[in-house]
């Protein structure tokens, strides 16, 4: 290594400060959850648990909650299934499609998210005649998540390889048999990896979903986002968000203990 | 033992074992292939088709019904109404700006995270930057609420050295949104320089170069196509950015906030299809530059 003392310093402070910079506003929001005030002045001239309870009983906030968990879950099942067929599809075949079929599938993550969730609504509503609601949001979710666990499967077979499937087939192992027994089982940790990136994708996504949602059904985010500009809620709001902030650790736990597979196919939002 | 498995990758599959699922390879990918593309190409591909479509039709201003009248009007009135000019060109300078000061905010950060680092500093700086990915989006656009706010923290701080927060405004928005999208610039940066293997750093060292001079002729060529990787997040991410916007903005607009007016209390579905074409034709532009630079195999 040339780089000086002088220079790895410098890096360190920089590091240093811009981590300080990514987590005061999250600190922040944790205070404030405890804030006296309702307009969040600071330093807070109190402190109190009663916006927690109050938040915890919130029939809104549950009930956005719950909707957010089961649109996440069911299209975190449709990524699962359409993702892995996909990445199953596109290994070891050099046919002149795969890059249009990687295109594809990268696509509706790629572009910003008001096309997605534009071209989506104008398909359900104008093109299918849908009423917008749950339905609609599941299908939205899911176009947008299969890239997770596509990556994911892709990485792992690429390391994989194809030799014990090809040892299970030479000792008379059908197609079936062998994904059940040799490569479901090398996928299952990539599975899960992608899994949990497209229920985390899914939970958090408001763009699309404002286009997908219609006016009777409520995510999390959405329920958030309604509520941030009410002052009697922001407090509310505030223990929601805090909330969230601790969640989050919650999949970096999970990940970490996924192997490094997961680190670096974040990358993909 | 040894010989057993030596021959057995060279045996062909005997004719007439297993289905026609593993004898016909192209079978195989076909149907393996086909609910995916059926999915992605009904729910997504004829999706944005028909967008396009519908942006060459029109509104009736009466009846709200749409017409389908063919009419290249949306895409005039998109160039002639000075606001719309103003918001889309505003919308790609403000993504612009919020790529560049994440590039120049990730770069010591990744730098610092591959080739100073400890092993164990190196993991647990991968968690504390992947820890704000997790953490709502909604949520950090919210906390820069917070922090903005007349008597906020911003104010708090700044005070002693008569700083004052900007106030909710297009500061502010971009200020928030080169928070938001940090850490997708960070992580393709830093998997680029590790790959940089470190006697690339020492033969510069021997050639004479000191330390800025390497990092301006060796690292910084080779974290380019890093660099473009992340841009390509955070540049796309700001340009359909409405919520964070409508949060710290005031009431500034931006192209989202025109596609989402027209889609919902302004029902002009056909004019919002015409000016989201605006985001599409810019990234095909970028991603078609970044091609260039080899960034797609960094992503």
């Amino acid at each position: 290594m040339t780089l000086n003392r002088r220079l790895k310093a410098a890096l360190t402070v920089l590091t240093g400060v811009v981590l300080v910079a990514v987590y005061v506003p999250l600190a922040l929001v944790m205070v404030n959850s405890f804030n006296v005030s309702r307009t969040f002045v600071w330093p807070p001239p109190g402190l109190t648990l009663h916006w927690w309870k109050v938040a915890f009983h919130s029939a809104g906030a549950r009930h956005a909650l719950l909707v957010s968990i089961e649109v996440a879950l069911l299209a975190t099942v449709v990524a699962l299934v359409l993702g892995t067929l996909a990445g199953l599809g596109l290994r070891r075949t050099r046919f002149y499609g795969r890059h249009v079929v990687s295109l594809l599938i990268i696509l509706p993550i790629a572009l910003p998210g008001i096309v997605t969730g534009i071209a989506l609504n104008n398909a359900f509503r104008t093109m299918l005649g849908l009423d917008l609601g749950f339905f609609t949001i599941v299908v939205a979710h899911a176009t947008f998540c299969i890239v997770t666990v596509f990556n994911n499967v892709q990485a792992r077979l690429q390391r994989v390889g194809a030799s014990l499937e090809q040892a299970s087939a030479d000792l008379g192992a059908g197609p079936f048999t062998t994904f059940r027994l040799v490569t479901f089982p090398m996928l299952r940790s990539a599975l899960l990896a992608g899994a949990l990136l497209a229920f985390g994708l899914s939970f958090d996504e408001i763009v699309v979903t404002t286009f997908t949602a219609g006016p009777q059904v409520q995510t999390l985010p959405i329920w958030i986002f309604q509520n941030l500009f009410r002052p009697n809620q922001a407090p509310v709001v505030n223990v929601v968000a805090a909330t969230l902030v601790l969640l989050s650790a919650v999949p970096i736990y999970l990940a970490q203990r996924l192997s490094g597979d997961v680190v670096t196919s974040t990358a993909t939002p | 033992m040894a010989t057993s498995t030596a021959s057995a990758p060279a045996r062909a599959p005997r004719p007439g074992r297993g289905s026609l699922l593993s004898r016909s390879e192209g079978a195989r990918t076909g149907l393996l292939l086909l609910p995916p593309m059926l999915w992605l190409g009904v729910a997504y591909l004829a999706a944005l088709g028909a967008l396009f479509i519908t942006s060459l039709w029109s509104q009736n201003d009466f009846t709200g019904e749409i017409e389908r009248i063919w009419s290249f009007d949306n895409y005039r009135q998109m160039w002639e109404v000075p606001v719309y000019r103003t918001i889309a060109f505003r919308t790609i300078g403000i993504a612009a700006l919020v790529t560049v000061i994440d590039a120049v905010l990730a770069f010591p950060v990744a730098l610092f995270m591959a080739k100073v680092a400890s092993p164990r500093t190196q993991r647990l700086m991968v968690i504390a930057v992947l820890m704000p990915l997790w953490a709502s989006y909604l949520v950090k656009a919210y906390a820069w609420r917070g922090m903005f706010s007349e008597g906020g923290l911003i104010d708090w701080a700044g005070a002693p050295f008569g700083i004052q927060s900007p106030g909710y405004g297009l500061t502010a928005t971009t200020i928030t949104l080169a928070y938001l999208w940090l850490p997708y610039m960070i992580l393709p940066i830093y998997a680029g320089l590790e790959r940089v293997p470190d006697s690339l750093f020492e033969a510069s060292g021997d050639l004479g170069a000191g330390s800025v001079t390497t990092i301006r002729r060796v690292v910084l060529p080779m974290a380019f196509p890093a660099i473009v990787a992340g841009s390509i997040f955070t540049f796309s991410l700001s340009l359909g950015d409405y919520i964070a916007v409508q949060i710290v903005g005031g009431t500034s607009q931006l192209l989202g906030n025109v596609v989402y007016t027209n889609v919902g209390s302004a029902n002009n579905l056909p004019f919002a299809a015409a000016y989201a074409t605006i985001p599409v034709v810019v990234m095909v532009l970028y991603l078609a530059a970044a091609r260039r630079t080899g960034a797609l195999e960094n992503l």
